[in-house]
């Protein structure tokens, strides 16, 4: 699971770009990733230039 | 949205969607420009440079759009060596994107063609043969589907319209700069110059610009190789630049943004469907500029598409003139671009300075970004000959 923190989110579409499987959809007020179809690779959490988004796996979940 | 059917529906207002919407509008098609933000121009996520040959090939230039007209530009190492490069007097300005991008879907509504904000598409109509048949948009909460001949998707960075077209279109993170910028107040900065700074503590594989708008205001930003954005994001570096060379910045506006300094994608049409600009990934690999040459990319899909309708033809083995125009006109150069960008952006701090140290010595009048590559590239031919052709190409 990728988590956003809309707070520091700037729509800027980094994210969406560099997404392969498009799991993310921007529209003018909100950024949106879908669970079922993101594959967990965290390349959006890479690439977000404001640290916006964190994977939130399994593992880590303890 | 007055009609129910256009000849061609443009997807995003960005400079490269209002030029396919102005050059298909002028070869006589019905076309809709849709935008899903309430203002055009706005929020801007480019720091503004753009060449005096870039922006004149394809607008009249209205003085309205320039902040500050650039005469020098000096390239600084990790060891802060400056670099000054001989320019010619009319490289290049600084323009407010705000007004430039307006203006643009103003010449296409001038045009004839219908411009609509606030419109999000969210999907594409496709006949049974996966044709591309018009959009699936979101309109102040209505869900609306519109028809259409041909679709252009011009939805920059963020584009979506390309994979929904079934084109491969997701970008390698090592072709993905993840960008951060201030527009600043209140600093001291020559209007004239831009400066741009290379090394692993500015901008590791990207690098750092000062763009100067006049009134003591500057875009500063800088980009971060997707690879390489483990020791900071893109945001903290640049917070640390200001903090330690323009203390007593006002910071105006923040921006965040994804540059694709990627070759074009293999395939931007399919059938119904052209892609321009950031969508079809035509920045300039090095320089990550992508306001001209999307407004190149832009004219000749308009250009294609306006033809393809008075010939009836949307099928991609018509659109695909479009693609053949861009591979000439830039494609083929961004290749060489690419391979050279490849390079340069993973030479080592040393490397860098030691490149620096060498050509300081050449006399500044004759210091061109040619000589500089020339003593870069001095035992690596292919790569010179890519410079070489590249130069002569643009
Ligand atoms: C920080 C930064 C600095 C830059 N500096 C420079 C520079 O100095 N010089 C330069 O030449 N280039 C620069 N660039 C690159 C330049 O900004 C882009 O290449 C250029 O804006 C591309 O134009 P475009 O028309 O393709 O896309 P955009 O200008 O991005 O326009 C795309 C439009 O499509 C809209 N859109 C997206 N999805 C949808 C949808 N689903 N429905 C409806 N509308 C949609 C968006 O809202 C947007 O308005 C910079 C980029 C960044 C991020
Ligand atoms: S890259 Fe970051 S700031 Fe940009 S849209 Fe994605 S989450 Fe938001
Ligand atoms: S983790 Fe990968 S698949 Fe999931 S949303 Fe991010 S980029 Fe897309």
């Amino acid at each position: 699971m990728i988590q956003i923190d809309d707070n520091r989110c700037d729509l800027c579409g980094a994210c969406v770009g560099i997404c392969p499987a498009d799991a993310i959809a921007m529209s003018e007020l909100k950024l949106r990733i879908d669970p079922d179809t993101c594959i967990n690779c965290d390349l959006c959490v890479i690439v977000c230039p404001f640290n916006a988004l964190e994977a939130e796996h399994e593992a880590s979940k303890v | 949205m007055k009609q129910v059917k256009y000849d061609v529906i443009v997807v995003g207002a960005g400079p490269a969607g209002s030029l396919a919407a102005i050059h298909a509008a002028k070869g006589g098609a019905k076309t809709l420009l849709l935008e899903k933000d309430r203002d055009i121009g706005y929020p801007v996520r480019c720091a503004e440079g753009v060449s005096h040959i870039g922006l004149t090939n394809y607008v009249a230039l209205d003085p309205r759009w320039i902040r500050s007209t650039i005469k020098d530009a000096i390239l600084i190492a990790p060891d802060s060596t400056q670099v000054p490069v001989a320019t010619n007097n009319e490289m290049g300005y600084i323009i407010d994107r705000r007004i430039f991008d307006y203006d643009l879907a103003m010449l296409a509504a001038k045009e004839g063609v219908e411009v609509q904000t606030k419109a999000y598409v969210y999907d594409l109509l496709k006949a049974e043969n996966g044709a591309v048949t018009g959009v699936k948009l979101d309109y102040m909460g209505k869900k609306l589907e519109i028809a259409s001949k041909i679709v252009i998707g011009a939805d920059g960075v963020e584009s979506r319209v390309g994979r929904w077209a079934g084109l491969h279109t997701a970008v390698k993170i090592k072709d993905m700069e993840s960008c951060a910028q201030f527009t600043v107040a209140g600093i001291n900065v020559d209007p004239g110059k831009i400066l741009f700074y290379f090394g692993e503590s500015w901008a590791p594989g990207g690098y750092l610009w000062v763009f100067p708008k006049g009134n003591n205001l500057a875009n500063i930003g800088l980009g971060v190789n997707g690879e390489r954005t483990g020791l900071g994001c893109a945001l903290d570096l640049l917070s640390k630049f200001l903090k330690n060379h323009y203390p007593e910045a006002s910071i105006l506006t923040t921006v965040a943004g994804g540059v694709p300094v990627a070759k074009t994608l293999k395939r931007i049409t399919t059938d119904g469907l052209l892609l321009v600009g950031d969508a079809a990934r035509t920045v300039n690999p090095i320089s990550g500029g992508g306001i001209a040459t999307g407004m190149l990319s832009g004219k000749l899909a308009g250009e294609i598409a306006a033809e393809a309708i008075e010939k009836g033809d949307f099928s991609n083995s018509y659109l695909e003139n479009y693609s053949k125009k861009w591979s000439k006109a830039q494609g083929k150069n961004h290749e060489r671009l690419y391979r050279v960008k490849e390079v340069i952006f993973r030479l080592t701090d040393e490397e860098l300075n030691s490149l620096a140290a060498k050509v300081i010595n050449i006399p500044v009048s004759e210091r061109t970004l040619l000589r500089i590559f020339k003593t870069l590239f001095m035992n690596r031919p292919a790569l010179m000959k890519d410079i070489l052709l590249a130069i002569a190409g643009l």
